[in-house]
């Protein structure tokens, strides 16, 4: 075909829009403010407070993940089971979250944890039941930033397992009960093994976007609570330090690429599907 | 089995419940007189009338749409052309061109954003509108991309030089032949381009500095605390977003018959 030259301005638009940002990131990552090159940016994030933060930031981004998938596996099993009649209905019902604006789904938690708030006022009296004296505050807290990311992200933990589960061969799941295998055997030796692919791409599609994440904390963590996201917006934003916020920018780049040449070598790479 | 179908169904219902809880709360709250939480003091729509006489909402909403119906439009032309271009390529070229649009799929949205901005500063461009929409421009060429490549490679892939050697000139073989076919594909790319934009905060919230999107607007109303103008912001949104799916849904289960 004669129409190779139509790329051409995609190929502009990407090499300026794309790759020299990223260049740019690469040139301030390793000089000083004065333009020469140095490692000291790396160093300087090796120290114990920055690097606590990015461990936070990865392990609350794994806790989501566990949760999104411990609670969304279910939902999404027993969607796929043909036992719902108004499955299309319901699967929208999951989808509908997805569209919200996510500040706003972020905020509606803020309504929600604030003192006075439904579930603050909830918890409170439960607690009151039990003898407690002090009213609990649960906005600005480890757990309310955990839960406003388990909230944005489990439609896309759902999402991936249902597809799966929904296209599963049932044929394959009757030959295995026919053969003698109770529901736990069925389940453990047929049923998951053929949903892991659902369940990489449903953890990618968590883990990522929940490891980046500033707003979320900004929100419900208040100003005191940090994760790797803030940090570097609060390099480019407030310090003004692009060499030091390039080089955690680069730091999380690196972050990301290797959990994700991590799940292609655990999952399938035909079946992950979300790229 | 009864039981276990009742299980299943108050399993899905809990889990739906936990995610319509915090938006049906908004809906209920957008309606209380009182400004606090805690108390409802009767029905009212004066958080609707705050919210249609909230310039800078308005313009918020305005910025919003325009940057996404731009935005969306530059760059369903870019990646359509630049599948089109692509598919043409030989092996190693296309590999190499492909992986610009994966290595910027691949980018977090936070990393995008600061080298965007990197770039603008850079370059001197003052940081606003315009530069808001160079930046959605370019998250959205490569999903624009992707949509519309597997279309390419259902089609024959002699068509258009048939139509070329029948007469045609490459824009009449461009528009007759080769647009048709893949319209499906250009269409979803326009639309989850649009949608991508319309939903961006934080792109958006590095390109611009007093230019603010809906998004960046909600942000920094949030940022002091609960304001019932938000929530019937949220109302509005959640209401045309429902109302969108359903007319979506109902358009593709119309055609699928």
């Amino acid at each position: 075909m004669k129409t190779k030259g139509f790329a051409a301005p995609y190929v502009v638009w990407m090499l300026l829009f794309t790759i020299a940002p990223i260049l740019l990131v690469l040139c301030y990552a390793f000089t000083d403010s004065s333009g020469q090159f140095t490692l000291q940016n790396f160093q300087s994030f090796l120290d114990p407070i920055y690097i606590g933060v990015l461990f936070r930031s990865i392990g609350m981004a794994l806790l989501c993940t566990l949760i999104c998938l411990l609670v969304g596996y279910p939902a999404a099993y027993f969607l796929a089971n043909r036992s719902f009649d108004k499955k299309g209905v319901l699967i929208l019902l999951f989808i509908i979250p997805m569209w919200m604006n996510f500040l706003l789904r972020t905020y509606a938690w803020l309504t929600l944890l604030e003192s006075g708030g439904l579930i603050a006022t909830l918890v409170n009296w439960v607690l009151r039941l039990f003898g407690a004296k002090e009213e609990v505050r649960l906005l600005y807290s480890y757990q309310a930033v955990l839960m406003g990311m388990v909230y944005n992200y489990l439609p896309f933990m759902v999402l991936p397992l249902y597809t799966v589960l929904s296209k599963m061969d049932a044929r394959i799941v009757e030959a295995a009960e026919d053969l003698g295998a109770n529901r736990l055997q069925v389940f453990l030796r047929v049923t998951l093994p053929l949903s892991l692919p659902g369940v990489f791409s449903g953890v990618t599609m968590v883990f990522m976007p929940a490891v980046t994440t500033f707003v979320i904390s900004r929100l419900l963590g208040g100003a005191q609570f940090k994760l790797f996201g803030d940090l570097i917006e609060q390099q480019f934003l407030f310090t003004g330090d692009w060499n030091f916020g390039s080089a955690m920018s680069l730091v999380m780049m690196a972050l990301l690429l290797i959990s994700m040449g991590l799940m292609n070598r655990f999952g399938d790479k035909e079946g992950g599907g979300v790229f | 089995m009864k039981a276990s179908r009742f299980f299943k169904g108050l399993y899905v219902s809990l889990v739906l419940l936990f995610l319509y809880l915090p938006i049906l709360t908004l809906i209920v709250y957008s309606f209380n007189a009182s400004k606090s939480r805690a108390k409802w003091d009767g029905f009212t729509f004066d958080w609707y009338l705050a919210l249609f006489q909230n310039e800078e909402i308005l313009k918020a909403l305005y910025v919003t749409l325009a940057v996404a119906a731009l935005a969306a439009l530059i760059a369903t032309v870019i990646g359509t052309l630049g599948a089109i271009g692509l598919f043409a390529m030989r092996r190693g070229p296309r590999t190499l061109f492909l992986s610009m649009a994966n290595l910027s799929m691949l980018t977090p949205d936070i990393v995008i954003g600061v080298s965007l901005m990197i770039l603008f500063l850079f370059a001197k461009l003052p940081l606003g509108f315009w530069t808001m929409l160079l930046a959605h421009v370019s998250f959205n060429v490569p999903y624009v991309l992707f949509s519309v490549l597997p279309k390419l490679k259902q089609m024959n892939a002699h068509a258009y030089e048939a139509a070329l050697d029948l007469g045609a000139t490459p824009w009449q073989a461009l528009v007759k032949i080769l647009l048709p076919e893949i319209l499906p594909g250009v269409v979803s790319g326009l639309i989850l381009s649009f949608t991508l934009s319309l939903d961006d905060f934080v792109i958006s919230f590095f390109t611009t500095s007093e230019v603010q999107n809906l998004s960046i607007l909600i942000y920094s109303m949030a940022r002091l605390g609960i304001n019932p103008t938000i929530n019937a912001l949220s109302t509005l949104l959640f209401v045309a977003v429902m109302a969108l799916l359903l007319l979506v849904n109902r358009r593709s289960s119309i055609l699928e018959r």
